[in-house]
């Protein structure tokens, strides 16, 4: 896949030359490349040797090479026998999962109402949540624990996700977006007896489609990675998300980076190939979520 | 019927509406205010989490202003946002200026300096604590080993370890910044780069005169979204200093692990409140300022 990119993109490269019609490679632009490219390839590198790492026998871990000896998947083994990681796993797609269809549901219906109906107090509303952003998650954990201690979510799903239901940065991002929503659409479906649930559900939101998927990219990677939170409402390692069990995996391990790294992986590829493989999408949800929020 | 039916289009408008926000109000309300509030209240009491609370007024303002591993403290946050903040930025809009000018494998080259953002940041943690473990474990120590350089103490030394753990988070979020960037360079009409390609103008002088200027929203969001990351830093922290959290000797630890070791680990409820307080007016008063100054320019 990787060579056809490089064909493809060299063959608009001399399609390029062609049509502004210069032969001769300007030195400085192969410079430029040259250590565009070297530093990418830095970037990468503690990946790489991360992955290496984890495919190598214990004693060779401490060489340099990259492609390792005789390489191994012991270490994947071991840790998956272990049983934990998979429920980890399982905890962290869950978490992010409700996370992000809760957000992205519920961020979009007030960004509708606040931009689409005109009642008393919105502009107090879209103020009072847009406020919040400036809430720092840290200062919040300690009332959490205590109102999830006194309701008894510590140590469930739900305490782990009740925090993330809602986003006040993705209700200004979907607010942003239903600005340009024509509300003649609106109008036309309401004349057509649509009432406004339906009028949201099946005319503006199809219509903010490159939002939503913005958006969910957005809570998910956030709730994926989340630590502190789920670090501080959890004790039993069966509720443990991702980066939580993987902590305690690798205290337990101590010295064994071979395992660290096989543990490290685990939690890092899943994200890698689903960026691989959306990257355009993921590139340009990103910037989206960037810019406009 | 005095139903629903009988209501104005407007008032209809109004019925739906609240019907909209009826749950998102009873979330923002007990999940962000009465949270925020009452970790403020906490701040002025004393409360070890299984007693009854006492109210203390200013007592853990003081006690925390007093306390030398505080300054020590708020100082690390800081440094961590001034050896963040400016490099960063500064090494993704060259790399987002360049990559910007390239066509060649320009995807791949954008996802190769991208995919550190995707990884998970516990894991990149573990990852960099390996690499910088003495020989014959750690990667970077077994390089200089391999040009017979002697060993570096990195995460061991006081004074070094704060800039280790520094670097996987300024490595991680500078795909982000580059994306950013790149975005804003892309937004920026061509008309003004004929104008001046017509005018004879080099390209510093664009640079200086027309990209940067143009790019200053970018910028402000930037600035300001990169310095909250890294007064908040906690995750690399963490988990590269497991076995001294935030040491050698306070050298690394930030406010966030100070307020989780007193809140979660001394079950000293009300002083963790109080810092929690100071970090929050620490992100207002930098996000402010920095808006502040970005605008006056």
């Amino acid at each position: 896949m990787a060579i056809e990119e490089i064909k493809a993109s060299s063959g608009t490269l001399e399609k390029q030359a062609a049509s502004t019609g210069y032969k001769d490679v300007d030195p400085g632009k192969v410079i430029r490349w040259t250590l565009l490219f070297l530093g990418g390839v830095v970037m990468v590198m503690p990946i790489v040797f991360m992955i290496s790492t984890s495919l190598k026998w214990p004693h060779e871990i401490y060489e340099l090479s990259i492609i390792p000896k005789e390489p191994t998947l012991d270490n994947y083994i071991f840790v998956l026998e272990d049983g934990r990681f998979y429920q980890w796993f399982w905890n962290s797609l869950l978490i992010a999962t409700a996370t992000t269809i809760s957000a992205v549901l519920f961020d979009s219906m007030v960004g509708y109402a606040l931009c689409k109906f005109s009642f008393r107090g919105r502009m107090f509303i879209f103020i009072a949540i847009l406020s919040t952003l400036m809430i720092p998650t840290e200062m919040l954990v300690i009332p959490w624990y205590i109102m999830a201690r006194d309701f008894g979510w510590l140590n469930s799903h739900w305490g782990i996700m009740f925090p993330g239901m809602m986003t006040a940065f993705g209700t200004f991002l979907m607010k942003q977006f239903f600005e340009t929503v024509p509300d003649d659409f609106l109008e036309a479906a309401r004349i057509d007896g649509l009432n406004e649930l339906q009028i949201w559900w099946s005319v503006a939101m199809p219509l903010v489609t490159p939002a939503l998927s913005a958006l969910a990219i957005f809570v998910f990677l956030g709730n994926w990675t989340a630590f502190i939170w789920p670090l501080i409402v959890t004790n039993s390692p069966s509720l443990y998300t991702l980066p939580v069990g993987l902590t305690t995996f690798s205290v337990e391990q101590s010295v064994q980076w071979e395992l660290i790294m096989t543990g490290a992986a685990l939690a890092t590829i899943p994200t890698l190939l689903v960026f691989l493989i959306f990257q355009r999408y993921i590139i340009r949800g990103v910037v989206m979520a960037g810019l406009k929020g | 019927m005095f139903g629903y039916k009988s209501l104005s289009i407007k008032q209809k408008q109004v019925v739906w509406a609240w019907g909209f926000l009826a749950l998102p109000v009873v979330f923002y309300s007990v999940i962000r205010f009465y949270p925020t509030f009452g970790a403020v209240l906490l701040s002025f009491q004393e409360w070890n989490l299984l007693g009854g609370k006492t109210w203390n007024g200013i007592e853990n303002y003081q006690k925390l202003f007093a306390d030398p591993v505080f300054w020590k403290v708020f100082g690390n946050t800081f440094l961590y946002l001034i050896l963040g903040t400016p490099i960063s930025l500064l090494v993704s809009f060259i790399i987002a200026y360049n990559l910007d000018k390239v066509r060649f494998m320009h995807g791949t080259i954008r996802a190769l300096y991208f995919l550190p953002f995707m990884t998970s940041t516990v894991a990149m943690a573990w990852l960099w604590r390996w690499f910088y473990q003495p020989v014959p474990i750690g990667l970077f120590n077994n390089m200089l080993a391999a040009i017979s350089i002697p060993q570096f103490p990195f995460l061991k030394s006081t004074f070094w370890a704060l800039p280790s753990i520094w670097a996987p988070a300024v490595w991680a979020g500078l795909g982000f910044q580059v994306i950013i960037f790149m975005a804003g360079i892309r937004a920026i009409p061509n008309t003004y780069y004929e104008a001046a390609r017509i005018d004879g103008v080099g390209p510093w002088t664009i640079l200086r005169e027309i990209t940067l200027p143009l790019l200053k929203p970018t910028i402000v969001f930037l600035v300001v979204f990169s310095s909250i990351g890294f007064l908040r830093i906690f995750d690399q922290v963490f988990n590269m200093t497991t076995n001294d959290p935030g040491g050698p000797l306070n050298a690394t630890k930030p406010l966030v692990l100070m307020i989780y070791d007193t809140a979660f680990n001394a079950f000293d409820m009300g002083y963790a409140a109080a810092q929690t307080v100071v970090l929050f007016t620490v992100l207002l008063v930098v996000s402010l300022v920095q808006l502040r100054i970005m605008r006056d320019k």
